[in-house]
């Protein structure tokens, strides 16, 4: 089992990723902004948090250009899974990869705390170690997590069951609540919430773990 | 070659920034302020030949992102 993490200049939460995969047994490739491919075997990519050049033009926007990203987008076309996390959520809306974008938070403050997620899914290979129903508690930690979709878009989410996590107490003024969706294929989540930041005794909490467990889980060969 | 563009929140997508500056006009006491939307100018130095479609397609792949923000083009 093979995991990509990608690395841009400002990813900062690209080594806790890592480290979250190899303990669900990943092996783990770090793959640098500028390379154009994904090491052969990848089994699932994972795009994690941070500050991606800056947050300059919008959050992920740059990022969504670069090199690697047009190999991440063909992995996500071919059916390959992939994860984005905080920043790497917002990367991901700007390729297309998943619908809709990520606006300033509607307070206008960073938000940085541990809130209480509920699972709204348990049908993908990301969430099947949860219940639907379960409340988890997993920290965030953004400035612009506010997710934002037309009206069509947000019904074909709830009508697919393509909802993966939403907040019990909405922190950034989120269209319906929403904190984390899959793509149509189900093969594609993208969060701001951190479970990654959630899957050691020494973080203060393990509710994140198993969300990489039940990838371990899918993706281990038969 | 200039061009400028202009880059706006589209008409209901909420634009917190633009909503604290109205607040804070309001408490200096200008209270004819009934709506404030900040956005993006960005000015372009192109070479001889760049057309206002070379600018539509920046635009549209990474100047603005259109699910959330129009765009308009002004050449200068």
């Amino acid at each position: 089992m093979r995991a990509a993490v990608i690395v841009f200049p400002g990813s900062n939460c690209d080594r806790d990723l890592a480290v979250a995969f190899e303990q669900a047994g990943f092996k783990v490739d770090m793959v640098w902004h500028k390379d154009a491919s994904l090491p052969d075997g990848v089994d699932i990519v994972g795009v994690p948090g941070g500050f991606s050049y800056g947050d300059y033009l919008r959050c992920g926007a740059i990022a969504a250009q670069s090199p690697i990203c047009k190999a991440v987008v063909d992995h996500a076309d071919r059916g390959g899974y992939a994860v984005g996390i905080c920043n790497g959520f917002q990367i991901l809306t700007e390729t297309g990869v998943l619908p809709g974008a990520l606006l300033r938070n509607a307070g206008l403050k960073y938000i940085c705390r541990t809130v209480g997620l509920k699972v709204e899914s348990s049908d993908s290979a990301f969430t099947e170690g949860y219940n639907a129903g379960d409340v988890i508690g997993i920290p965030v930690a953004h400035h612009d997590g506010n997710y934002f979709a037309d009206d069509n878009v947000l019904a074909a989410l709830r009508d697919q069951d393509r909802i993966a996590f939403s907040y019990t107490e909405n922190p950034n003024g989120s269209a319906g609540d929403i904190a984390g969706i899959l793509s149509e294929n189900r093969r594609v989540l993208g969060m701001m919430p951190h479970p990654e930041r959630a899957a050691d005794e020494g973080h203060g909490g393990t509710d994140g773990t198993a969300l990489f467990r039940a990838l371990s889980g899918v993706l281990a060969p038969a | 070659m200039k061009a400028r563009v202009h880059v706006m929140l589209k008409n209901g997508v909420l634009d917190p920034q633009g909503e604290a500056v109205r607040h804070a006009l309001g408490a200096m006491g200008f209270d004819q302020v009934e709506g404030v939307r900040q956005g993006k100018v960005i000015d372009l130095e192109l070479a001889e030949g760049a057309t206002e479609a070379d600018i539509t397609e920046m635009c549209e792949k990474l100047l603005a992102n259109t699910v959330i923000e129009r765009f308009e083009i002004e050449l200068v």
